[in-house]
């Protein structure tokens, strides 16, 4: 984290170029993030990577060593909301997993005045990049409401950008003229303006949910963000420890797309595969860490093809064909039909990732469980964390609590809700 | 001397630990690290949830949790006894090379992966409920038990995951079922554990026993199937194909 390599970088603008001196070589995976990464990042607090290897921990062969980052949830079925503290108290216990690089949550039910309309959560490095950036939003949509997202001073939290909120409808002519379905629109308005506006970044675009992310340690960035003062159904929260990807505020979790949310610890072993599938459908890869991978893949099993959660961890974490062998027909019939279609979204090497979505979350470590997901229920409490400890902390007496096994997902949605992903 | 560890920083809770002149109590534990590493010479008793790599090299003292233990217990451990009156999660014993782990309730994926053993080094785990997958991973030494006591019904599936001793060279696996062990990899050796067999492990199952207030005798009773490296096979398809 020298200086002179964040200043390196922000002449550059590539990823590739922020490495120190002295680390000539290039590993195939850095050949890739350069690839794929059209930076909209400059100025926004990217600092240079300190290693050349990977988002979180594993150093030797799959074998964990305990720290890397950190992942907390909590939702409450009955859909009663309450306030982020708890979740800034749950990922503050696992503080020595995240190394200050980034921390965020993500957060649901929280704008039910504005329901209606898409919520963007944007970062400007300058003002010039804000008036880029709301032209494009003129154009394109009805801003119904906009504002600074309130935040207070915290001292390990500096060279903050300018962080906005914009409550918006698309304008129906141009959703008409695009011949998108709403979803699409407004997905690919938000991918546009990453990708195309320098200095401007949406990292966050659904209704009633929103994402607060930066480079901290994540319950700095909860009182950053006074997420005490919101009131949500669901919480998601994340402590970086990048590894070979830059800490920078769009690199903090979770990625986020319209409704869904994502919170990874671990590293993609099979990114580049993973990559170059998804970039083939309109995706694009710009934020320079492998868990916005998971983020379009996750976005085009379930939105584009309808998969639902445990259809989708079937893909992603799929068993290995001598487990599925060993299935009865149907179920091994169904499991080879999703490896076979979906090959190259397999995605191998270590994670858990918690995904949050409109109404419920999900919970899912990779096939071989190389990373820590325990989770917990107290009443109509359901508690998703990397350490048990996390959850303890908040809810000292569960009725259960148990691990997951690799590839098995936990999906929880809101009593009485129907959701696409159960 | 009690300690109320709360949120203390572990390097701090760690600390005192060593410091006190005696046994330890730690209250309300939430998650701090590394508790008891190469600690010899004394009994720390942990209420709460101790965080990840409990026991780390403990070189002779005694570890009880009252509660559930974390990731990686008994990490590299030399000697002494970890006692769970829990349950513990993944890497359970990780590269141990000696001592004894008893965990009432059940342990999480890769249980004893790389222990090892060497002339009167023998690491000892015992696991009073299931396990997850690659129990005994590439396993060199050392004994590990699994009695199927706790956790889902013994009868719907045996107490184990998939790819169970998966690269195993070396030491002993009971595991206490009464159905088919499946989809065991070529290196492994598995068959109805003999008396002599189960001579080696009455000692461990008597002491699993008194610290968790259970018949000896009656765990004793069960089927138990002991899994060897298949010494005419050793590297066949070491690892599994994906």
């Amino acid at each position: 984290m020298e200086k002179g390599s964040h200043q390196h970088h922000q002449q550059e603008g590539h990823h590739q170029e922020s490495r120190h001196d002295g680390q000539q070589q290039e590993s195939h995976q850095q050949e890739n993030y350069r690839q794929c990464s059209q930076a909209p990042m400059e100025g926004l607090g990217l600092m240079g990577t300190p290693m050349p290897y990977s988002d979180a921990t594993t150093a030797h062969g799959g074998l964990r060593i305990p720290s890397g980052c950190a992942i907390s949830g909590i939702i409450d079925r009955t859909g009663k909301r309450m306030s982020g503290e708890r979740i800034i108290q749950s990922i503050s216990v696992m503080h020595d997993r995240s190394n200050g690089l980034g921390g965020g949550f993500a957060a649901y039910g929280i704008y039910p005045e504005y329901k209606e309309f898409y919520a963007f959560h944007i970062f400007y490095n300058n003002l010039s990049a804000k008036r880029e950036c709301e032209e494009f939003l003129e154009a394109h949509f009805d801003i119904i409401n906009l504002s600074k997202i309130p935040t207070r001073k915290v001292k390990t939290i500096t060279d903050e950008p300018l962080i906005w909120r914009y409550f918006v409808e698309p304008l129906q002519t141009k959703l008409a003229d695009s011949q998108l379905n709403e979803r699409e629109f407004v997905m690919r308005c938000s991918f546009k303006i990453n990708t195309s506006i320098q200095g401007a970044y949406i990292f966050s675009s659904g209704k009633d949910m929103g994402v607060f992310k930066a480079i901290g340690f994540p319950e700095d960035v909860g009182r950053f963000y006074k997420l005490e003062e919101y009131k949500g159904y669901s919480f998601t929260a994340h402590g970086r420890y990048p590894t070979n990807t830059p800490g920078w505020w769009g690199g903090a979790h979770p990625f986020a797309l319209l409704d869904f949310s994502v919170v990874h610890n671990g590293e993609i072993s099979s990114y580049d595969a993973n990559r170059r599938t998804i970039e083939m459908y309109g995706y694009k890869c710009t934020l320079l860490t492998d868990t916005e991978v998971i983020t379009y893949i996750i976005d085009y099993l379930h939105r584009r093809k309808g998969l639902n959660g445990y259809e989708i961890a079937a893909v992603i974490a799929a068993p290995f064909w001598q487990t599925i062998e060993r299935m009865p027909r149907e179920e091994r019939e169904k499991h080879e039909y999703l490896r076979n279609v979906f090959a190259s979204l397999l995605i191998t090497g270590p994670f858990s990732i918690l995904v949050g979505f409109e109404g419920g979350l999900m919970a899912l470590n990779d096939r071989l469980k190389l990373r820590s997901m325990v989770v917990g229920e107290k009443g109509s409490m359901v508690y998703m964390a990397s350490e048990e400890a996390a959850i303890r902390v908040i809810e000292p007496d569960l009725d259960k609590v148990w691990s997951p096994r690799g590839g098995e997902p936990v999906i929880v949605g809101l009593d009485g809700g129907e959701s696409e992903w159960l | 001397m009690r300690i109320s560890a709360g949120r203390l920083d572990f390097k701090e809770l760690n600390k005192r630990v060593k410091a006190a002149p005696g046994n330890v109590e730690i209250e309300e534990c939430y998650g701090q690290r590394f508790i008891g590493s190469g600690l010899s010479g004394k009994t720390v008793i942990i209420n709460g949830t101790p965080g990840n790599a409990l026991g780390a090299y403990l070189d002779g003292a005694t570890i009880i949790v009252n509660g559930n233990a974390q990731d990686a217990v008994g990490d590299t451990m030399n000697d002494g006894r970890i006692i769970v009156d829990g349950s513990a999660g993944d890497a359970l014993g990780y590269a141990m090379r000696g001592g004894r782990i008893f965990v009432r309730g059940s342990a999480g994926y890769r249980t004893g992966i790389h222990m090892k053993q060497y002339q009167e080094k023998k690491p000892v785990i015992v696991v009073g409920g299931r396990v997850g997958s690659f129990l005994g991973e590439y396993l060199a030494g050392g004994l590990i038990v699994v009695l199927g006591l706790a956790g889902e019904s013994e009868s719907q599936s045996a107490p184990v995951g998939n790819f169970t001793g998966t690269g195993m060279h070396g030491g002993l696996l009971f595991i206490r079922t009464e159905q088919a062990l499946e989809n065991l990899p070529a290196q492994v050796w598995a068959q109805d554990a003999k008396s002599t067999d189960l001579e080696i492990i009455v000692p461990y199952v008597n002491e699993f026993a008194e610290y968790f207030k259970m018949d000896a005798a009656e765990i004793l009773q069960g089927r138990f199937q002991v899994l060897r490296p298949n010494a005419k096979n050793p590297y066949h398809q070491l690892y599994t194909a994906n």
